[in-house]
């Protein structure tokens, strides 16, 4: 198993902790992800997911252990030096900015190295996007700012993503769109980390599978496993 | 007719003026007490060249913003960049304490009888319109004040960097993990703001007699017009900037002891019926 192979990884999280403010969220995360993996987070609200996603962008504002990214220790540095890595993020609430419109939302984010998409192609994946270039970024409809949040990273060369809940509230024909897009991005070479709720989705997608519980990862399964792990998984899920 | 002038050129003021402390409240959340006093700084810094070194107005109209803006952005650098994560309260003590300070400096070494300005050479005169008299000056800082907020309003409505800026307002974490420098943008947009109130303090540096105190009475007006648009609001600042300059005018015309507080009233009405102003965004 890809797993094993401990020296290849791409992002090694190593006894990760974070806080937001006095409150303790992260307690020692420990994961890693090799390239070209879509690994998935699992685990129930408030379990650190979305914590341990911000810790690897720098964007929680309090953290300490390990996060060696491509051989960097990114533990201490700004959200902006981290981004220059070649790391991107699309957030939970999906972070459309209100007063620019689709084309400006598109284009926010700088070119970090070489290799990103072009527009054109990007408009391909999500035809939609192209039909609403000149709206305004919040009027679109749901998927539609979750397309446009994936859309503008792949424009930046950044190979390694972080998806928050993409499919988080999303009509089922809208997440089957994303989820060809995320197969799409692995045959093209991105690593993925997916923070998931929905674990079916989640397994038509990914290599790995780590569940997080109480700001710990506590186990590990691979995909082609999962089947055989399905009591253990509802259990941790508590569906 | 006169009247009405007279307030299209309060207003041009009023625009320059609000617009810049516009810009800043929307990216620093800081409401920059100082602005007045480092508008008093544009016009004070237009004299010295002149007196001190020689250099006329035109240069000056370059020159002292970018003095001004320099000033600020080391302000920016060494004191307000500590207050971002704290109340706007401190922001506002911080920056009225530097207007004190700023203005009483002033004040010490030129006094308070105000200094005088030569309107420029290419300027002086007039026209006679028919209805009524336009000195040229007047009718320049007219011109001025419109071609800067148009372009500013450009630049921030329609250009990338223009994006950066307003994305930076909405979530300026979000655009920092974009590989952003977020405060280098913070930074050189106060020095951009402040670099208006000392342009408009230029302009002014003819009409008004230049004196410490010139700020100060501007001020206030100022805030009342940034109220009336809406805090941050771009447009709002520029056109309710214009709006009131030429309403007070009016009211000088047909109620000469209501102008002082015109724009006064304006602002408590809007704030009874539209509290977030008139283009300001509800708050989320």
């Amino acid at each position: 198993m890809s797993d094993v192979d401990n020296n290849k990884a791409l992002l090694r999280v190593a006894d990760l902790h974070g806080w937001y403010g006095e409150s303790h969220v992260l307690h020692g995360v420990n994961f890693h992800v090799n390239e070209g993996e879509v690994v998935t987070l699992l685990g129930r609200n408030g379990a650190g997911k979305t914590s341990t996603l911000l810790a690897i962008m720098g964007m929680l504002p309090k953290r300490r252990g390990s996060i060696i990214f491509n051989g960097t220790d990114v533990i201490a540095m700004q959200s902006r030096h981290i981004a220059r890595l070649g790391i991107a993020i699309c957030p939970e609430e999906r972070g459309i900015f209100a007063s620019l419109n689709v084309d400006e939302n598109l284009m926010l984010p700088p070119r970090i190295q070489k290799g990103g998409m072009e527009v054109e192609r990007i408009y391909d994946l999500f035809p939609n996007l192209k039909e609403r270039r000149r709206s305004q970024g919040t009027k679109l409809s749901g998927g539609e700012q979750q397309m446009l949040a994936i859309a503008r990273i792949l424009r930046t060369g950044a190979k390694f993503l972080l998806l928050d809940e993409p499919t988080e509230g999303l009509a089922p024909v809208i997440v089957q769109q994303i989820g060809r897009t995320i197969g799409e991005l692995k045959k093209e070479g991105f690593t993925i980390i997916l923070v998931e709720q929905n674990f079916r989705f989640a397994a038509s997608v990914a290599d790995r599978h780590y569940v997080v519980e109480q700001g710990r990862v506590i186990d590990m399964i691979p995909n082609a496993d999962l089947q055989d792990n399905m009591d253990k998984l509802h259990g941790y899920l508590g569906v | 007719m006169g009247q009405l002038l007279l307030g299209l050129i309060n207003g041009a003021f009023y625009a320059i003026l609000s617009l810049g402390l516009a810009v800043i409240f929307g990216l620093l959340n800081i409401i920059n007490f100082a602005h007045g006093a480092l508008y008093m700084a544009g016009a004070f810094v237009a004299w010295m060249l002149l007196n001190y070194v020689g250099i006329g107005y035109w240069p000056a109209l370059i020159l002292s913003p970018l003095i001004v803006g320099a000033f600020g952005i080391l302000l920016e650098r060494t004191m307000m960049s500590r207050l971002y994560k704290l109340d706007h309260l401190y922001g506002l003590l911080l920056t009225f304490g530097l207007a004190l300070i700023i203005q009483g400096l002033f004040r010490n070494y030129y006094g308070i009888s105000g200094l005088p300005y030569q309107i420029p050479s290419q300027l002086s005169g007039g026209q006679n319109l028919g209805f009524m008299f336009l000195p040229n000056y007047r009718g320049w800082v007219v011109v001025a004040s419109v071609v800067v907020c148009f372009g500013t309003w450009f630049m921030i409505e329609k250009t990338r960097l223009g994006a950066y800026l307003r994305a930076a307002t909405e979530n300026p974490a979000l655009v920092g993990a974009f590989g952003v420098n977020v405060p280098l943008l913070i930074t050189l947009t106060y020095g951009f703001g402040v670099g208006l109130a000392g342009f408009a303090g230029v302009l002014a540096a003819p009409i008004y007699s230049v004196n410490p105190n010139m700020g100060a009475d501007l001020i206030i007006v100022v805030f009342a017009v940034v109220v009336i648009g809406g805090m941050g609001s771009i447009l709002g600042a520029i056109v309710t900037g214009y709006m009131l300059g030429i309403v007070e005018g009016l009211t000088r015309v047909f109620y000469p002891e209501g102008s002082a507080v015109v724009i006064f009233v304006i602002m408590a009405i809007v704030l009874l019926i539209k509290p977030e102003g008139l283009f300001g965004k509800e708050a989320r």
